[in-house]
């Protein structure tokens, strides 16, 4: 708790957004997408488990072009996710900590998690 | 938020230069730090442009349009651009950055180091504690109570290398904490914002890597 009289300096809203910073919380952020998406995978045997009737509804939901979107949205968190994280498991290695290397890592997995969405949602995977 | 123009044509070329011009010619009351005007007392630092840096060393045409700047984030400001950095020392202090030894100094010479052990501290004794790193780490703001943050991390792990200190064991002990160490979550504005060019996120990992070395042991 901050009990210092002193007034506060400004923080979030005046730091430039560096490509380190929108990077990790870009990490934070589909890390909840995908906690939240995991509601689908419940929902999807529990729809099997009660009937093809079910089953049809749901696979019509999902059919719904503005949920489809969610789900691209929803492979792109998790590419990006785990790309992101073994980034991070090679940091925990310690390497790849020089700028340019922690940049050039940073800017393969915006890349390639764009990618391998749209190769899933192309039929390519 | 108070905004000044001045003619740059009768200033010199640094960040510093103009805020000592406004201070001298415009407003008196303007209050700041400033020392060395050459990078290596680490009093000047502000945010400038949006980014942590020391104003001395900032080129006033590195930067496009007005030049903005604010104290340190996230810090208690006493005036103007100066912060409080008590607690910031005082973490520093915490992990009482001097060498620690058990043996007996040798009677008729220093505590001597090799060549390669020396170099061991490169990248590490450069720093100046201006804060820069520590007022950026989004981690820092949000628990800096707790967290050592990135400056007295690095300047932890230039103790736990340095060759001559013989108290690593206790100096480990001392950061295994949820808080201390392992609030760095490797989000790297430290690096990118250090005035120096230096890497505390690869130190933090390098102390996080001892950490575990130990564990398995």
């Amino acid at each position: 708790m901050n009990t210092d009289p002193r007034p506060l300096s400004p923080h979030l809203q005046i730091y430039r957004p560096e490509w380190t910073s929108v990077l990790s919380i870009a990490h934070r952020i589909t890390g909840v997408l995908l906690s939240a998406g995991t509601i689908l995978l419940v929902a999807w045997p529990l729809a099997l488990a009660r009937g093809e009737q079910s089953f049809v509804a749901l696979q019509n939901v999902l059919g719904n072009p503005l949920i489809a979107l969610f789900l691209i949205g929803w492979t792109l968190a998790l590419f990006y996710h785990l790309l992101n994280g073994i980034r991070h498991l090679l940091w925990d290695a310690g390497v790849m900590f020089e700028l340019k290397w922690a940049r050039a890592s940073g800017w393969a997995v915006v890349v390639l998690s764009v990618v391998l969405t749209a190769a899933v949602w192309g039929g390519l995977l | 938020m108070d905004s000044f123009d001045i003619d740059l044509d009768d200033c010199g070329p640094m960040v510093l230069d103009a805020i000592i011009k406004i201070k001298n010619e415009v407003d008196p009351t303007l209050t700041f730090r400033r020392s060395c005007r050459e990078g290596i007392c680490g009093s000047c630092a502000f945010n400038i442009d949006g980014t942590n840096t020391l104003a001395c060393t900032t080129g006033i045409d590195e930067i496009k349009g007005d030049v903005k700047i604010y104290p340190l984030p996230h810090m208690p400001v006493i005036k103007d651009l100066v912060p409080d950095l008590t607690h910031f020392y005082a973490q520093y202090a915490s992990i009482r950055p001097w060498i620690r030894t058990q043996s007996p100094p040798p009677p008729d010479k220093e505590r001597l180091q090799s060549h390669e052990d020396r170099e061991k501290l490169d990248g590490l004794y450069e720093c100046i504690l201006c804060a820069c790193c520590t007022t950026s780490c989004p981690s820092y703001w949000w628990n800096g109570d707790r967290y050592l943050g990135p400056a007295v991390l690095l300047q932890a792990h230039r103790w736990l290398v340095d060759s001559r200190d013989e108290d690593t064991g206790a100096r480990l002990d001392a950061l295994e904490d949820p808080f201390k160490l392992y609030r760095c979550h490797t989000i790297m504005n430290c690096a990118k914002t250090c005035p120096k060019g230096l890497n505390p996120a690869k130190a933090i990992a390098e102390i996080k890597k001892m950490m575990l070395a130990r564990q398995s042991l």
